[in-house]
């Protein structure tokens, strides 16, 4: 079992979802974030003081899947998100030692 | 009901009045009918008199309303929305706390202290508790109103003149403190300041005052002392914890704005409702009024265009208001050009003031209390001596020069005058409230409290709580 964590600008998160969808990726956790990295903040100017914002908006989301959607699920969402710009974001990937249903206590990969 | 009447009566006299003239041309006995015409003329004189109070009446008890408008929500807003979330409730409550608590200090013996006869500095006890304070004229202030209106309306400015001073100290104070703080600055500073421009014998009052200034709805009164003491205030108490290296932006640039619009129209009821009647005065401060917060909204705009390249929302709105400030003291005496002059003048002045002075200084004026109301009041103040005349407001008596344009250029020395009592009495008055409330109670929040947010530790609640 995978994690998948993406990070993504949030005006690429209908693409993704979508994206995902038709891979035949159902269960997905989407978080609001902030941050940023190698991309420059922007400035904000009140009452003629200059500020400095970098803690910019993201999105992130949580995939937990088998194995083998790994790079289906990696293809989906770099194809819906990549602008070729500064700031596309980060896709990390780790290993996930157990999961359960809450519902009836399945456990393992059916529990995906 | 009676303001029908009294149209309904109009009407018959109107059409009996003739048909008894030409009655008068053939009667056999004209002796016999002149009482009754004499009668109906009474009862005519009469009812004009009343349409034209009951429309004064109407105006100011609108006025009255409007400007309450603008410290309830216009400022709670304006402010509210410029400080960081967690601190939302607790300056939206500084200002409320200022319509409960100035009220009641108004009603036992704030409006006596600055309304009622005296000496030159403050009034007297007469109407201690609103003693005497009833539903007829008082001639000496205004002559169509129930005395209970013009309190009433008083009793407005006297609410939003400390709550202007908040914005300094924001998101520093303590809650106790600032009540404390501010009901005595009601008494000891604004009460003496009112009575010397507006009250009889007052050492400003325009008629018969020892300086007259012209002063026409408190551009001294409430912009220069409240801004004066803001300044005093946050130089005292210091700057925020992160001043000035630690971004603080607006939380809430809707909720200012909508604020901000608010100040404006309530502002008709600040300066037209000074005016003191329904009358083409009201219509001259009104238009006066709109012209220069529009071009003191266009004058910062484009200062700041230039200067950082980008018109902000902030700026427009806070021109706006600047203008409104700068307009107060001069809007029932200048004309409508000189007035949109006025506002771009103070659009510009009040924008310096804010961008270069303050960083200059370094001083913490949270909300620019002082940048805008300080600064804009003594301007308006002294534009007023140049631009007032006797064409608007034959205040010195018909045919009187009233100020530089009507050739009386000593008049923005009186002006000056009124300007260097009002800073003064700013000062030291709030110097030494400041220093006897720090000394009992303490002013400044904890540095823990501070960070945590006067929402939480001065209030134990949260502005926002979205997810709830």
């Amino acid at each position: 079992m995978l994690k998948i964590e993406a990070v993504l600008q949030p005006s690429k998160l209908d693409a993704v979802k979508d994206a995902l969808l038709e891979a035949g990726i159902e269960g997905m956790t989407i978080l609001e974030a902030r941050g940023h990295g190698r991309q420059k903040g922007h400035t904000e100017f009140y009452r003629g003081r200059e500020y400095t914002v970098d803690l910019l908006p993201k999105v992130k989301i949580e995939l937990v899947l088998h194995d083998e959607l790994k790079e289906k699920a990696i293809q989906a969402i770099i194809g819906a998100a990549r602008t070729g710009r500064i700031g596309d974001g980060k896709i990390f990937v780790s290993r996930v030692d157990e999961a359960i249903r809450i519902r009836n206590d399945e456990r393992g990969e059916t529990a995906l | 009901m009676p303001r029908r009447t009294v149209r309904l009566s109009l009407l018959p006299a109107l059409i009996a009045f003739p048909a008894l003239a030409l009655a008068q041309s053939t009667a056999a006995t004209p002796a016999a009918q002149a009482p009754v015409t004499q009668a109906q003329i009474a009862a005519l004189q009469q009812a004009v008199q009343n349409a034209q109070a009951s429309g004064d009446n109407a105006w100011m008890l609108v006025s009255a309303a409007l400007v309450l408008l603008m410290t309830g929500p216009g400022l709670a807003l304006f402010y509210g929305g410029l400080v960081r979330k967690k601190n939302i409730l607790g300056t939206m409550m500084q200002s409320f706390a200022m319509i409960g608590l100035v009220t009641v200090i108004w009603a036992v013996c704030g409006y006596s202290l600055a309304f009622g006869h005296g000496n030159a500095f403050i009034g007297g006890f007469e109407h201690l508790f609103l003693r005497g304070v009833g539903l007829t004229p008082n001639t000496d202030y205004a002559a169509t109103i129930p005395e209970q209106t013009y309190m009433i309306y008083q009793l407005m400015f006297a609410i939003i003149t400390p709550a202007l001073i908040t914005g300094a100290f924001a998101e520093r104070m303590k809650f106790s403190a600032m009540a404390l703080y501010l009901s005595l600055w009601s008494i000891f500073v604004y009460c003496p300041m009112a009575h010397m421009v507006w009250g009889v014998g007052g050492l400003l009052n325009a008629t018969g005052g020892h300086i007259p200034s012209l002063d026409f709805a408190g551009g001294t009164v409430v912009h220069v002392t409240s801004g004066v003491s803001a300044l005093v205030t946050c130089i005292y108490l210091g700057k925020r914890i992160g001043y000035p290296q630690t971004n603080m932006p607006p939380h809430s640039m809707v909720l200012s704005f909508i604020g901000a619009c608010l100040l404006w129209v309530g502002w008709f009821g600040f300066n037209a409702g000074s005016a003191l009647a329904a009358s083409p005065l009201a219509t001259s401060a009104f238009v006066n009024t709109h012209f220069a917060a529009a071009a003191a909204a266009v004058g910062w705009t484009i200062f700041e265009w230039f200067h950082n390249g980008k018109p902000t929302a902030l700026g427009a709105i806070s021109g706006a208001v600047a203008g409104l400030v700068a307009i107060t003291p001069a809007s029932g005496f200048v004309q409508p050009f000189p007035a949109l002059l006025i506002g771009i003048i103070a659009g510009f002045f009040c924008s310096f003031m804010v961008f270069k002075v303050k960083s200059m200084f370094r001083y913490d004026d949270s909300l620019d209390a002082f940048g805008v109301h300080g600064a804009g009041g003594t301007l308006g103040a002294l534009l007023t001596g140049l631009f007032a005349t006797r064409a608007i407001n034959a205040i010195y008596g018909k045919g009187v020069p009233t100020g530089a344009i009507d050739g009386h250029w000593g008049q923005v020395l009186n002006q000056l005058g009124g300007v260097a009592v009002a800073w003064s009495i700013s000062i030291v008055g709030t110097l030494v409230l400041l220093f006897v409330v720090d000394r009992i109670i303490g002013l400044r929040v904890s540095p823990e409290h501070e960070s945590a947010g006067l929402d939480l530790s001065q209030h134990g609640e949260e502005g926002y709580d979205l997810n709830s």
